[in-house]
């Protein structure tokens, strides 16, 4: 039986607070770590069917134009250059491939061709030595130097925000840049394809199974029921592995041309090439207040870039209408169709960049107002969402600057330029954290044995969230079982089709779907056992009606099954879900150097019920340091000539390393939202990065009286501001 | 060509091309999919393993260069059901998340350990003669060869700790 659940109300009582058990929330080691400590979990390109061919990818070497010639390659099985081929890669949820033929190049590094062969190193040398002739074209490669697109429906004002500049007592008006990013996931895109007659099982990194079934198949020309995905383990997405990539495409063809397995692994420089880049953005922000700090006008317009045709464009804006309240508001977004590599979903699309660089805004007109910093963000908190009037689920912005405050040790705060230790200017800044939340259609299957042991069954993935945990974790505590009595499988099409992992969406939404298959089970525990529900405990093994405990396997006698479906509803529409946090962040700038070390950050965060208290903190562990990567050292530098990405390894793009990142704390305030379902929880894979950087590039400038709106602060951009 | 590799003990011949890397000879010859493939130009460490004690990123090293090397692999270094104390101070401070750089990162600190007891000075060392203390800044600096991308980093410090101060109460 399938448990239905569409949430077009809150819920103003979980259940999951009267279930007996007490695992959800624990801290629980997850699930798969044996697996993982000991190299015996298998990711995409990890699988060795007999006949495996390899697969590598040739890349064009043209900003734009078409291919009039692909040679011959000496030593190679086959250079394949199928119209199937895909020219970028799918966006998140996409139900249809994206725009495919190779022949016509529409950026520099856009797959064209793969080359297949016995080794790896024989396909790879002859990839290399392949020769392809080219008719180029002439494109636009500077999203500044073309007239960009503004999609009415992207735009919007109140007011009259001019007008408020003009009378206002302190204003801010200020244009940021911040460089493409990418998500650089440690383990490359890469996949295995094998048919079986007209049956394809491809092996690949995914975040979203069910919508990249759909995606692959219909790249291939195939029914989706011909395809099995399989991505038990996923080596990080960050957004990179929402939709199918140049890596199973090409296996596939190649696999069926060859009636052989065929493993494609994309380089390292491939990936940076072909997996979506997070637009570079230009941002204006205007912000107008009184004297005592109460925001007039709002204005943030935000330039981004795309391929043409494509409908992905970074949503900077996506937070700024409901962050803070102000009577004339300004939203102007623009899209420069250039011809850099595709941009599409890196963590935390929007906010990322655009509450990162809102928040350095608010910063700096602190300063220029002389009020505090925190006290800026608490008396410009709407209580109602501005411009609807719609309430808030939940809002702890508040509280969580002023907790992060206290246990920051903020008052302790300096003004700029005022704490000089050694040849370290020392300062502390802090960040507002915002992130819009939503639900996503998710189902699940759990399956009761008879000897008392559950199966959790559903197509969502782990890409280091801690799905296989928190999922374990939901059915353990709703069926009253220790968590090593249920086993979890995941990233299995043939399962349920779940959420999967994106959007911050994948754990409340997912684990959901969980909680309704096994709510269902409960039910039929209690016919069983011949009460009602609501008298029934389980807990341990053990069913408990009144007086009366005994044995769940032997009340049993057969296995029992219950289906899970979650669907968002009204509650989407009836108030503003988001998360809330604050980032606190204290760095060392050196005076002489301007190098720039990062001492101590604390990020508080409310995200709902914290479903497992360890790998909670470490998405947010992991969130922050990708913002002190974008504050400090991540850019991806495209070439201005033909927009080729110059900063294309991990030796050029600089993602934190070990000794760039000093001990973080997490602090979670306690939150239980009713209008997200019955878990009450939300999501907060990307919270963590939403404000982290403004943290630190505050912090930079309460340090040594610096402010950079170039993103990364690097140390030329330091020395060029300081004072002596 | 004929290369005969010594892995976890056990001695392989193989017929390989003279062009693979230590990397592809374990992942893809002998199915030590443990170590892990993430850059391929000795950027991100995931790739680390022991070579006669000491690490070394496998995809710089061609598998022709180390027949007469013992070659310790993270198959080679503990079980699910048997896990080293390195290994479950992994798991018990979440010292990683996708566990795709955990094989590289438990390697490099395996030996970073040995080299941190052997006395072998670092950038983050006070003093270039004398023992060297585990600090978070002196664990940092010799496992900034590792990138977590996921960002288990302070995790992973705290797990590198608690291990060696276990070492440190066994020796």
């Amino acid at each position: 039986m399938t448990r239905h659940l569409k949430v077009d109300a809150p819920i103003p009582d979980s259940p999951l607070d009267h279930m007996a058990q007490g695992v959800l929330g624990k801290p629980v080691s997850r699930l798969e770590g044996p697996l993982k400590v000991t190299g015996r979990a298998t990711y995409a390109a990890e699988a060795r069917p007999d006949g495996l061919l390899y697969g590598v990818l040739v890349q064009a070497a043209i900003p734009a134009g078409k291919v009039l010639s692909i040679g011959d390659a000496p030593g190679a099985l086959a250079v394949i250059h199928d119209p199937r081929l895909i020219r970028y890669a799918a966006q998140g949820m996409a139900t249809e491939g994206p725009t495919a033929g190779p022949d016509q190049v529409e950026y520099m590094g856009q797959a064209i061709a793969v080359v297949v062969a016995e080794t790896f190193e024989a396909a790879q040398a002859a990839a290399q030595a392949l020769q392809i002739t080219y008719e180029a074209k002439d494109v636009p490669v500077d999203p500044e130097a073309v007239e960009p697109e503004r999609p009415e429906k992207k735009q919007s004002a109140t007011g009259d925000l001019d007008r408020a500049m003009q009378d206002a007592a302190h204003t801010l008006d200020q244009i940021w840049h911040t460089p493409s990013h990418t998500a650089a996931a440690m383990e490359p895109h890469a996949a295995i394809a094998e048919w079986s007659g007209d049956q394809l099982t491809v092996r690949a990194g995914y975040q979203m199974l069910a919508t990249s079934r759909e995606q692959l198949a219909d790249a291939l020309g195939i029914r989706p029921d011909q395809l099995r995905l399989l991505a038990p383990y996923v080596g990080g997405g960050f957004g990179s592995k929402l939709g199918i990539n140049a890596d199973s495409v090409a296996a596939a063809i190649a696999a069926h041309q060859l009636g052989r397995p065929v493993q494609v692994v994309m380089t390292r420089q491939q990936v940076f090439d072909l997996a979506h880049r997070r637009s570079e953005t230009r941002q204006r922000i205007r912000l107008a207040c009184t004297a005592d700090g109460k925001l007039t006008g709002i204005g943030h317009e935000a330039l981004v870039s795309n391929l043409p045709g494509v409908s992905f464009s970074e949503p900077v804006t996506q937070a700024t209408p409901f962050t803070y309240q102000a009577a004339h508001r300004q939203i102007v977004h623009a899209i420069a169709r250039i011809h850099r590599s595709c941009a599409g979903s890196v963590r935390a699309p929007g906010e990322a960049v655009g509450a990162t660089v809102f928040e350095c805004a608010m910063d700096e007109l602190a300063e220029t107002a002389d009020i505090d910093p925190v006290e800026l963000r608490l008396c410009n908190i709407p209580d109602t969402e501005p411009g609807t009037n719609r309430p808030f689920s939940s809002h702890k912005l508040a509280e969580a600057l002023r907790e992060g405050a206290s246990r920051f040790g903020w008052s302790d705060r300096r003004p700029t330029r005022q704490r000089l230790e050694g040849e370290w200017y020392i300062g502390m800044g802090v960040a507002s954290a915002v992130r819009v939340n939503s639900l996503i259609e998710s189902r699940a299957r759990v399956i009761l044995q008879a000897d008392g042991r559950a199966i959790v069954e559903t197509d969502m993935t782990d890409i280091g969230t801690g799905s296989y945990t928190i999922l374990g974790q939901i059915a353990a505590e709703t069926l009253g079982l220790a968590v090593d009595r249920v086993e979890v499988r995941l990233g299995d099409s043939d399962f349920p089709p779940a959420s999967g992992s994106g959007g911050s969406f994948g754990a409340a939404s997912s684990g959901t779907s969980v909680y309704l298959a096994c709510a269902e089970i409960r039910s039929q525990i209690a016919a069983l056992a011949g009460c009602d529900e609501a008298d029934l405990t389980l807990q341990n093994g053990q069913v408990r009606t009144g007086n009366v405990s005994r044995p769940l396997d032997a009340l049993l006698t057969a296995e029992l099954t219950g289906d899970g479906h979650l669907e968002p509803g009204k509650t989407e529409d009836t108030v503003r879900q988001a998360t809330w946090g604050s980032h606190w962040a204290e760095v060392a700038v050196n005076r002489w150097t301007g190098e720039v070390r990062v001492r101590r950050m604390l990020g508080v965060f409310a995200c709902g019920r914290v479903l497992n208290e360890k790998t909670a903190r470490s998405q947010c562990l992991g969130g922050m340091t990708f913002g002190l990567g974008m504050a400090l050292t991540e850019a991806m530098e495209h070439d201005p000539r033909d927009g080729h990405i110059v900063t294309r390894d991990l030796a050029e793009y600089h993602i934190p390393c070990h000794a760039d990142v000093p001990p973080l704390e997490v602090h979670f305030l306690s939150e239980s939202d009713t209008y997200v379902g019955p878990l009450h929880a939300k999501g907060l894979g990307e919270l963590g990065i939403c404000g982290a950087g403004a943290a630190i590039l505050n912090a930079i400038h309460n340090a040594c009286g610096v402010r950079v709106r170039e993103l990364p602060a690097t140390p030329d951009k330091i020395i060029a501001g300081l004072q002596d | 060509m004929q290369i005969s590799l010594s892995v976890n003990g056990t001695t392989h011949d193989l017929t390989l091309d003279p062009r693979t890397t230590l990397l592809d000879a374990l992942r893809q010859h002998l199915g030590l999919t443990g170590t892990k493939k993430g850059c391929d130009h000795g950027q991100c460490g995931a790739c680390t393993v022991l070579l006669d004690g000491r690490r070394v990123n496998a995809c710089l090293t061609l598998a022709c260069m180390v027949q007469d090397q013992p070659v310790t692999t993270i198959e080679g270094l503990g079980t699910p059901d048997a896990l080293t104390p390195l290994q479950q101070q992994f798991l018990d401070h979440d010292g990683f998340q996708c566990g795709y750089c955990t094989p590289g990162q438990i390697c490099s600190a395996t030996a970073m350990l040995k080299e941190i007891a052997a006395g072998w000075p670092s950038h983050a060392s006070a003093d270039l003669t004398g023992p060297v203390a585990v600090t978070h800044a002196e664990i940092a600096e010799r496992m900034s060869g590792n990138l977590c991308r996921c960002a288990a980093y302070s995790n992973i410090v705290d797990a590198i700790r608690q291990a060696a101060e276990q070492q440190g109460d066994a020796a």
